[in-house]
């Protein structure tokens, strides 16, 4: 593995109105290894995952990207450095065909027109060199696709730009036995290829059965980043459940902070 | 397996497709919504052709063409708005303020008809644009705000007219070309409407504008996290609408020799949304063709002419285009296996 994290970032805060959502978060993600980023529901890791991909600004906060600073302003700036996202809520238009989604917003053209000949064949090569066989046609909508096709389908969109990182959120949340199993083998893949991957799921198997490392956030806050080989299971549900195990996690000192992440009004 | 991971790597197989196949491949080029449109038209024309065999002849073919060109304009630019998710309630309006405009501006420029269609273009998208401006930076919604100009847009045309037709262009010969002249044997009117249909069509279907148009009607949250820019989207297909509203208005001019505040104008908004509805157009998004617009707009030119000719009283020709429109719609909801509970999008 290699010393400089391909993404890293120090620093981020991020309020909606007077919820302050993350509060002095880092975390790096490198090449080559899976990065589990989990935390309770409401924790802020889809926030945290659109603070990357440039849909939310930050308030604070510093970004490195193969080690040189860097600004995130739109989700432009964001895949023009190699960063793409599987939204947990499967960005997909139901209205349109397997090729149509994955060049979506950054369609080939030859002149005026869209080049559907060279889409197709891009979209069919990313998906034979993720060795995916279980769509039938490249022409299929997608709203006749099973959960788990619809799932890599966006994560071969998510691929097809000689991506360097890849995030995603909670890709197996929706998933049958079978099919959470191959998208993990996906991922797990996309990080046996040289790319640096973000998984967030709920899931302590899934976490443990491809991450390198685990990230644990914890109201906002970064509880710990640990080598997966380097926990235990039960350690992981106590940075998650109480933001600190033992040596990791945060200290009891900064417990006096915890008030200021609750919504006025929502202490009983 | 290997079949379809084979299937994958070279997607158009050309490799001897079955029978079956090109019968889908054909379907799936026409569409099933296109051939069942097909089909009411071909017995819509042999029910009034044999009734009435003047109904064959080229002159009255002509008479269909013409009487669909103006409403069949405002239908294609309707498709666009409804495929993007939104609808545009006031394009009669816009058709009706630019018909005034023109007149007057020729009026105006003592009888220069460049200047007075260049008015009313211009005009047009500035209508346009107000009704996009109004629904991305108020956020409101699509139907109340153009509901909203379709008042007010007619008010305008009946203030600057003070409600009376306007100036006199029946002698300009621009305008006698626009309402009876004719290129290769074809009325210049069915020319115009010809032309933008399929500039429209070749944007919808072969550009990524277009496919972008259909992602935003799909689901406007992944093509906003795709980095399309909504808004800009919102802006120009009301801005092209507003120009073929506009088109549609110098149209009217031109046919009528004056400029028409509201006659003419006047309920073609709703026209415009039954043909686009009729050709296949879901008004949740994301789902229509110009082809299928254009199919229900001769389907609907058709039964008007067969039944005028056939002498049927008018009041039940509009009868006949509600049951069309209902029948259609009920026979796409149960094609699509809609299912029958709360409202229906
Ligand atoms: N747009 C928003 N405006 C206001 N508050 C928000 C917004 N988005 C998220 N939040 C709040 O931020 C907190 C973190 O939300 P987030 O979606 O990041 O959690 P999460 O860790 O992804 O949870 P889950 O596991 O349920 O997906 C929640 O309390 C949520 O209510
Ligand atoms: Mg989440």
């Amino acid at each position: 593995m290699s010393a400089t994290p391909l993404l890293e970032l120090r620093g981020i805060d991020k309020s909606f109105g007077p919820v302050q959502v993350l509060r002095d978060v880092a975390l790096s993600a490198y090449p080559g290894e899976v990065t589990a980023l989990v935390g309770d529901n409401g924790a802020g890791k889809s926030t945290l995952v659109k603070c990357i991909s440039g849909i939310y600004a930050t308030d604070a906060g510093e970004f490195f990207f193969e080690g040189q600073p860097v600004q995130i302003n739109s989700p432009r700036d964001a895949s023009a450095l190699g960063i793409e996202v599987v939204y947990q809520d499967l960005a997909l238009c139901d209205n349109l065909d397997i090729v149509q989604n994955m060049f979506l917003g950054r369609e080939k053209r030859s002149g005026l027109v869209l080049d559907e000949a060279t889409m197709e064949q891009l979209a069919g090569q990313t998906l034979a060199g993720l060795s995916v066989r279980t769509v039938k046609s490249l022409r299929q909508h997608v709203s006749s696709l099973s959960g788990g096709q619809r799932q890599t389908v966006a994560i071969a969109k998510a691929v097809l730009w000689n991506s360097k990182l890849v995030i995603l959120d909670e890709p197996t949340a929706a998933l049958g036995v079978a099919q959470t199993a191959q998208v993990l083998e996906l991922v797990r893949r996309l990080a046996d290829r040289g790319l640096a991957v973000i998984l967030i799921s709920h899931n302590m198997n899934d976490v443990f059965a491809v991450s390198d490392r685990i990230a644990a956030l914890y109201l906002g806050r970064m509880a710990a980043q640990v080598k997966t080989n380097e926990i235990t299971h039960a350690q992981v549900v106590e940075l998650i459940t109480a933001g600190r195990s033992g040596q990791l996690g945060l200290r009891d000192e900064n417990g006096t902070e915890y008030a200021d992440l609750t919504t006025p009004g929502a202490d009983a | 397996m290997s079949q379809t991971a084979d299937r994958i790597a070279s997607s158009p197989a050309p490799d001897s497709p079955t029978r079956g196949l090109s019968l889908r491949r054909a379907l799936d080029f026409v569409g099933v919504q296109n051939v069942s449109l097909l089909i009411a038209l071909g017995i819509l024309v042999t029910i009034i052709g044999t009734q009435d065999p003047v109904f064959f002849q080229t002159a009255n073919i002509k008479t269909i063409g013409t009487a669909v060109a103006i409403s069949g304009l405002l239908a294609v630019a309707q498709t666009v708005v409804i495929v993007l998710g939104a609808l545009d309630i006031s394009v009669g309006s816009q058709a009706g303020l630019a018909s005034v405009v023109s007149a007057m501006a020729f009026t105006a420029t003592s009888g220069n008809a460049a200047l007075g269609i260049a008015a009313a273009l211009a005009l047009g998208l500035c209508c346009g644009l107000v009704n996009g401006v109004v629904i991305v930076f108020g956020r409101v919604n699509p139907v109340i705000a153009t509901l909203a100009t379709l008042a007010a847009f007619k008010g305008v045309a009946q203030l600057v007219s003070n409600g009376r037709a306007q100036g006199y262009t029946g002698a300009d010969p621009v305008f006698i070309f626009l309402s009876r002249g004719s290129i290769a044997g074809i009325p210049t009117l069915i020319w115009v409407f010809v032309l933008a249909a399929a500039a429209v069509h070749v944007m919808l279907k072969y550009t990524d504008l277009g496919r972008n148009i259909y992602a935003i009607g799909g689901n406007d949250n992944a093509a906003r996290l795709s980095g399309i820019n909504i808004n800009r989207y919102i802006l120009g297909v009301y801005a092209m609408t507003g120009l073929i509203a506009a088109l549609a208005g110098i149209l009217i001019t031109a046919r009528t020799g004056s400029g028409q505040p509201v006659s003419g104008s006047e309920g073609l908004e709703l026209e415009a949304i039954t043909a686009a509805a009729l050709g296949g157009c879901a008004l949740k998004g994301g789902k229509g063709a110009v082809s299928g617009t254009i199919l229900a707009v001769l389907l609907l030119g058709v039964l008007t002419n067969g039944m005028t000719l056939l002498g049927i009283n008018p009041f039940w020709q509009n009868v006949a285009k509600g049951t069309l429109l209902v029948v259609a719609v009920v026979i796409q909801q149960v094609r699509s296996g809609e299912r029958r509970v709360g409202l229906p999008t």
